[in-house]
């Protein structure tokens, strides 16, 4: 079963719906006791990074998150969700992500803020995760800041804005896309359907 | 690389899609849930639904068509017309709309942008400009066009872009329906002002207007109607012809 955290920010029925589409159950967890028993875990989030990171707090979620990220157990970060793995981001300052990942995000300097579109990626460590996805596909992002890990080696993929960044991110099964996959068309349904049977 | 957005944008009536729409493949025409499904086929990179009715009814039924289209078409969802409560905008978003359009409420209460933007985030609130020219420059309309609110287009843009719009819908009522292109001139105007993205609508009638609305207008996406829903070309005819012109599109 796959638990969808909600800490109150961000549309998660989409998540959700993008699963039942591929046949794949999954339940939006509005209280941290309901972690229990799960096997995988999505972490959405739009909003600002002290916001989400702020609610998480207040509402017990940081604890048995940290514990579920230390543990390397499935995971998938999504836009937001990806960037709280790092340590801080400059949209926040002062404010501590999860730091399962060293580095920080910083807001893009040159074209539009936000990246509003599809863009491409383009795969560095090739994985179970890109089964059937090729470099040059195509995933919808939308965002102002992007992650900057201080070990490339979990750098999975590249997209390039203004410069190349990282737009998945994994360590083990702790993995962090920037793109929304449940927005991204049959190739991010695709991604979504490797993660839950292959990662 | 960032890629222009090619987008179709649906009339929606009491759940009904009301312009003419001439697909072979489409069983029942009026169907939103069919159509949106043909265009995600074709390769739309979004689709917008754009309340007409604007009745209580009306938007009533827009909740059911997001709420329907949202289970099997996995691309970004606008809906647009007669939001006008954080309320309004709380249960489309809720249904499976990934943005919403303001147009009039906005003019009305500009704070309306700040505090969508506040709760959801800008990337959920695109501000839709009316503008038609008059004189030098570009006034705001409301009313389908028929009402000129005195305020300036390209200063409402930029001034939506500072309450938190996180794009901007530019449709030119002097083009619409004429099919003789965009208005590059405004197109060019406001994006020269803002750094968010811009969607340009409004008058595109055949392949090298919209080439035109990127290359020379510097549009960052454009709005389709008429032209897809009268089946003269499809979405993937269409970014066919872009790519040959040296539009980078998905």
């Amino acid at each position: 079963m796959i638990g969808i955290v909600d800490y109150g920010a961000g549309n998660l029925h989409s998540v959700q719906k993008a699963f039942a589409f591929l046949g794949k159950d999954s339940s939006i967890l509005q209280h941290p006791s309901e972690i229990n028993g799960l096997d995988r875990l999505v972490l959405p989030g739009v909003g600002s990074f002290g916001h989400a990171m702020t609610e998480i707090r207040n509402q017990g979620w940081h604890a048995p998150l940290l514990d579920w990220l230390a543990a390397e157990r499935p995971f998938l970060g999504i836009c937001l969700g990806m960037q709280l793995l790092f340590e801080s981001s400059d949209e926040s300052p002062g404010q501590e992500g999860f730091s399962i990942m060293a580095g920080d995000c910083r807001k893009f300097t040159i074209n539009k803020v936000p990246q509003i579109g599809w863009n491409d990626i383009c795969i560095t460590r090739r994985n179970a995760l890109f089964e059937g996805i090729e470099n040059g596909d195509f995933f919808y992002f939308v965002h102002s800041y992007r992650v900057s890990p201080d070990d490339r080696d979990v750098i999975w993929a590249e997209t390039t804005y203004g410069g190349a960044y990282p737009s998945i991110v994994g360590r083990g099964r702790v993995i962090g896309v920037q793109f929304h996959p449940e927005k991204s068309g049959d190739t991010g349904l695709r991604l979504l359907k490797n993660w839950v049977e292959r990662c | 690389m960032l890629t222009t957005r090619v987008i179709p944008c649906l009339d929606v009536e009491d759940g009904r899609v009301v312009k003419g729409t001439r697909f072979k493949q489409i069983r029942d025409a009026g169907d939103p849930v069919e159509l949106a499904r043909a265009y995600n086929n074709q390769g739309a990179d979004e689709i917008i639904f754009l309340d007409i009715g604007a009745t209580y009814r009306s938007q009533k039924t827009m909740v059911d068509v997001v709420e329907k289209v949202s289970r099997c078409v996995f691309v970004p969802l606008t809906v647009g017309g007669g939001i006008r409560t954080i309320a309004d905008m709380r249960q489309l978003l809720a249904a499976g709309a990934d943005k919403v359009s303001i147009c009039s409420a906005a003019l009305n209460d500009p704070t309306l942008l700040s505090r969508g933007a506040d709760v959801f985030g800008s990337q959920c609130i695109a501000l839709s400009v009316d503008a038609k020219k008059t004189g030098d420059s570009w006034n705001c309309y409301v009313k389908g066009g028929r009402e000129d609110t005195g305020i300036d287009a390209l200063e409402w843009a930029s001034e939506g872009e500072r309450l938190g719009a996180g794009e901007i819908l530019l449709n030119s009522i002097d083009k619409d329906g004429t099919q003789s292109g965009y208005d590059l001139e405004l197109t060019q105007r406001v994006i020269a002002r803002i750094n968010i993205p811009v969607i340009a609508s409004g008058g595109a009638g055949n392949l090298d207007q919209i080439v035109d609305a990127v290359l020379i207008g510097k549009a960052d996406a454009v709005l389709l109607a008429s032209l897809l829903h009268y089946g003269t070309y499809t979405v993937s005819d269409i970014k066919q012809y872009m790519t040959k012109k040296g539009v980078h599109v998905r």
